[in-house]
């Protein structure tokens, strides 16, 4: 798969049609993968990868991306372009500027789930159909692919591609991947016990601002965290119960454009599994006002950011009782 | 800092019972920023205002909050009051101590705490309140009615007498509403007809009236004084300035058998029509669900006929945007479907009818030419058992929890009249109570019993059965000989509660016109704004507000009237200033805000901004247009970057209120 990305992006290169690559490079460790722009064939050569690490949604830096001259190519999973489509929806990008090629993915591992297993002095990965091989230095271990992928991709909710203008490899389709059942969960708990367990999540928090750096559905000028007008920047900081609310507000803000891609919880140093609060309102949504993608199709409207005039009474939506 | 004023009021003992007002100012005078507080017992009487402006001009304030009654009471007043010594109207608030405060709770400590915490909430809203300015909008010299009943009717004729261009809007191929389907009016006896149809025509000669039937609106943006109103004309296959209403047409096409509504179904008409031979406009109308030309392009008969050339099968649904400064809701009332009614039998018998289809067959234009006979077999009915209340007054959930007002009169009318033309039949009227307040009301149900011989019944039908031979069995209580009864009538008449009609509520939310929970319009204030929607520019007239019978309808078309004249005449309206604002530095241009917008006052517009390096970068950002913003605020809390603000509601101003009311 990575020779044929490489070689179709060097065509693309070379014809003209884009004159940068959004991809992705190992970082000082074959798992620290970073997305990184290539301008020229030797620098894709060189440096582009694609493999079971590759997690990181290329979408948001379409943001900046596109400001510049040109165009630039894309490689996107099938989850990446429902974060493309949202961002188009919110005018965040030019699309004219971009050329799409969507990727096959069938889910991705992570350093530290690798580690977790008992490895360590990785140098290496390989798919080879449900097996995933790692390579270390002291010996190649083979997992089944179900043993060492992302919560994220267990649950994964779709394998098809939503934006693209060309396909790498077979198009998938929509899935039922119970990514809802740990919600569920958390509902079940009586408010004491849901208290306490976001309370022992959000408590380890250390604001390094990583899920919302990460998050494509925060693309905003000037985040209402950094602008001490908006009357929330200084409270999300002043003590450790205020500090939870800042992944509570995010949620809010992201509530209806989050597509669930799952970024946030990804980069989190802490680990806390921040993509079900964002579940959570995709869950109550898809109840209260029937099912809803963010990301599923381009100009799509949410139903939190949508007046029309069949809009129901809140009363009606109280009833409804979102479970 | 601002110097801020606190005045309580007493509201007599409506607050002052309920809230210990003296510790109310006393306390709130300890807020920051506050340099006089007092309480009085009537802050909105005269001498309660110049308290106010004495204290602006002794303290100098630059600020007040007024803890009285709800802001949509005073708020208009006490602003004016401060203008008038030279502050700012803007930077006035209004604490809601009445409504929400002493009129929901008994204990009279916790009541004061809550009185003063919202004040203090007010206090800390006006400390970030600014200055601001409202404009001017010129009315545009209009008038929409929508629904051509005699509500409609009334108001839109009162209107054009006053000089005034008014449009209405049917939705039916002619005016007339109920009211021209109905025999005669009690409590007068005279004939529905012969009331109605002089004004119908009086709406078609009047040249400052214009009709739209067989129209909808389906569209309203804009404001008070200038809403902009997208009317569909449904195609009627038939060129209104063609059609001379000869009906030759309406007698040759050859689909015999569609459902005449006009007679609710009770017998048929052709696919091309006109509804009633006084309709105005007396145009004839294809109805396209029968219609074989239409359907599958056979026929052509009634073109073939039409010595004017009207008809015309290739006419499409025309839509048309019209100006106007006001906008009435007249669009009246149904009775309710009885499918939830089994015990009645409506739907298994032909025989038992509504009081509505009752008053289409004693109706001399009716289906039977005004002789009253049995549906299903045409023979004189013998005894006819009236049910009253059915679905009215119903908290069984089936029906409607209110009472429908009008059944009562027209009952004892339908009683009477069948008494006074066929004396040998028995009429019986069940009912739960018989109310008959209203001029000459009373006097017109007693001559229906003392003179007419009326069985009245206190007590519910409980079961209505037709048997093989044609009878219908009614079985019934009568609760006050405490007995069962067993009658054996031959029709059976129910009076069927009545709801807006179905219409409505779309066009509430087209309007942003509020609703009660059954669906009637909700007025400004139930007593001394009656006719005004709470919603600007938006006048009530008719049953969309209320069960009401014809005069009460009438009087109430008028008042409408009335109050529009009163707002067209307005040379210039003050705008609100309260409008949405975006920060175009912090904008994303994302459109969420633009979705929201229930008014479209929203656009986007690409601009220029500096960056870094002397480099400039083009940005899609938010612009609201003032005229058409209301400041409802959605767009405020849908940004996700607190880019768009509201003047006088600002993001910072609601933080700073809740602040105030979660501080101990």
């Amino acid at each position: 798969m990575q020779g044929m990305m490489i070689a179709r992006a060097k065509e693309l290169l070379q014809n003209g049609t884009v004159n940068r690559v959004l991809g992705w490079q190992t970082g000082e460790f074959v798992y620290d993968i970073t997305p990184a722009v290539f301008e020229t064939a030797e620098e894709l050569d060189e440096k582009f990868v694609y493999n079971a690490f590759c997690g990181n949604n290329l979408s948001k830096y379409l943001v900046k991306e596109t400001k510049k001259d040109g165009k630039i190519l894309v490689f996107l999973k099938p989850c990446d372009t429902y974060s493309f489509n949202q961002l188009l929806t919110e005018h965040r990008f030019d699309r004219e500027k971009v050329y799409a090629i969507g990727i096959p993915c069938d889910g991705k591992t992570s350093g530290e789930m690798v580690k977790s297993k008992g490895l360590s002095g990785i140098t290496g990965i390989d798919e080879d159909g449900d097996n995933i091989t790692v390579h270390t230095i002291y010996e190649d271990k083979t997992f089944n692919r179900d043993e060492i992928l992302e919560e994220r991709c267990r649950t994964c909710k779709s394998k098809k591609h939503v934006a693209y203008d060309e396909l790498i490899g077979e198009d998938g389709e929509v899935l039922d991947s119970h990514r809802f059942d740990m919600v569920a969960k958390l509902e079940a708990m009586t408010p004491d016990e849901r208290f306490a367990f976001w309370r022992s999540q959000l408590s380890k928090c250390i604001r390094c601002n990583a899920c919302r750096n990460v998050c494509p559905a925060c693309t905003c000028e000037k985040c209402v965290f950094d602008n001490p007008a908006s009357g929330i920047a200084q409270k999300a900081a002043a003590d450790s119960f205020e500090e939870n609310m800042f992944h509570i507000i995010r949620a809010f803000h992201v509530a209806g454009r989050c597509t669930d891609c799952g970024e946030c919880s990804r980069v989190c140093p802490q680990n806390i599994p921040l993509h079900l609060l964002n579940r959570k309102f995709i869950k109550d949504i898809d109840e209260l006002y029937g099912d809803y993608q963010a990301g599923a199709e381009v100009g799509s409207r949410a139903p939190l950011v949508n007046y029309t005039a069949e809009d129901v009474e809140p009363s009606i939506v109280y009833h409804r009782e979102g479970k | 800092m601002q110097k801020i004023g606190v005045f309580v009021c007493w509201c007599g003992s409506n607050i002052a019972a309920t809230v210990d007002v003296q510790a109310v100012s006393d306390t709130l005078a300890k807020e920051p920023g506050v340099v006089y507080a007092t309480n009085y017992q009537y802050m909105c009487s005269e001498s309660g205002q110049n308290l106010i402006k004495d204290a602006i001009k002794q303290y100098g304030l630059t600020g007040v909050v007024i803890c009285s009654c709800s802001p949509r009471m005073h708020e208009a007043t006490f602003r004016k009051a401060v203008a008038s010594v030279g502050l700012n109207p803007y930077m006035l608030e209004v604490a809601n101590i009445r409504e929400q405060c002493s009129w929901i709770h008994k204990d009279k400590a916790l009541a004061t705490e809550k009185a003063i915490t919202l004040g203090r909430a007010a206090i800390a809203k006006v400390q970030l309140n600014a200055p601001l300015q409202a404009g001017e909008s010129p009315v545009v010299k209009r008038a929409l009615v929508i629904g051509g009943g005699i509500a409609g009717i009334q108001t839109a004729l009162d209107i054009a007498e006053a000089g005034f261009e008014v449009d209405i809007v049917e939705k039916q191929p002619t005016i007339g509403g109920k009211m021209a389907q109905i025999d005669k009016t009690f409590p007068t006896l005279d004939c529905a007809a012969c009331i109605l149809t002089p004004k119908m025509v009086e709406c078609s000669q009047n040249d400052k009236v214009h009709i739209y039937s067989y129209s909808e609106v389906t569209s309203v943006k804009g404001f008070v004084g200038n809403f902009t109103v997208s009317i569909k004309k449904k195609a009627r296959y038939v060129a209104e300035n063609k059609c001379t209403g000869c009906g030759e047409c309406t007698t040759k096409c050859p689909m015999k058998n569609v459902p005449n509504e006009f007679n609710l179904g009770l017998d048929n008409r052709r696919a091309i029509y006109i509804p009633f031979a006084q309709a105005v406009p007396k145009v004839a109308t294809i109805d396209p669900n029968y219609c074989n030309m239409l359907k599958n392009g056979k026929c052509g008969l009634c073109a073939k006929v039409c010595t004017a050339g009207a008809i015309d099968y290739k006419q499409q649904d025309q839509v048309i945007e019209e100006r106007y400064g006001a906008i009435v809701v007249a669009t009246g009332y149904n009775p309710i479907k009885l499918d939830k009614f089994e015990e009645f039998d409506y739907s298994l018998s032909k025989d038992v009818v509504t009081s509505l289809e009752l008053e289409r067959l004693m109706n001399a234009a009716g289906p039977t030419g005004g002789t009253l006979l049995r549906p299903s077999d045409g023979t004189h009915p013998h005894t006819i058992v009236f049910v009253q209340c059915v679905g009215s007054r119903d908290t069984s959930g089936c029906g409607k929890p209110y009472c429908s007002k009008i059944c009562c009169m027209y009952t004892a009318k339908h009683a009477m009249l069948i008494r006074e033309k066929y004396p040998d039949t028995e009429v019986y009227v069940f009912y739960i109570d018989v109310r008959t307040p209203g001029k000459n009301f009373d006097e017109f149900y007693r001559r229906a019993v003392e003179q007419y011989g009326v069985h009245y019944i206190k007590g519910m039908v409980g079961k209505v059965a037709p048997r093989a031979d044609g009878k219908i069995m009614v079985q019934a209580s009568d609760l006050l000989a405490n007995e069962q009864l067993h009658i054996e009538a031959d029709m059976v008449v129910l009076a069927a509660a009545i709801e807006p009609d179905k219409s409505a509520r779309p066009l509430a939310t087209m309007l942003t016109a509020s609703m009660d929970t059954n669906d009637f319009f909700t007025e400004a204030h139930p007593k001394l704004r009656p006719v005004e929607s709470p919603t600007a520019g938006i006048f009530l007239s008719g049953v969309c507000q209320g069960p009401k019978d014809i005069p009460e309808t009438v009087s109430q078309a008028s008042a409408a009237a009335a109050k529009v004249i009163g707002l067209l005449v307005t040379a210039k309206l003050t705008t609100n200033p309260c409008v949405a604002h975006c920060n175009e530095l912090m904008c994303n241009g994302c459109s969420s805000c633009e979705r929201v917008c229930p008014y479209g006052a929203i656009t986007y517009v690409e601009k220029e901004f500096r960056m870094p390096d002397r480099t400039t970068q083009l940005r899609r950002v938010a612009s609201v247009n003032p005229a058409v913003c209301q400041g409802c605020g959605a767009c405020t809390v849908a940004c996700p970057s607190g880019a768009m603000d509201l003047n006088g509601f600002s993001n910072s101003q609601i933080m700073a209120e809740v602040d105030a009311i979660c501080q101990k």
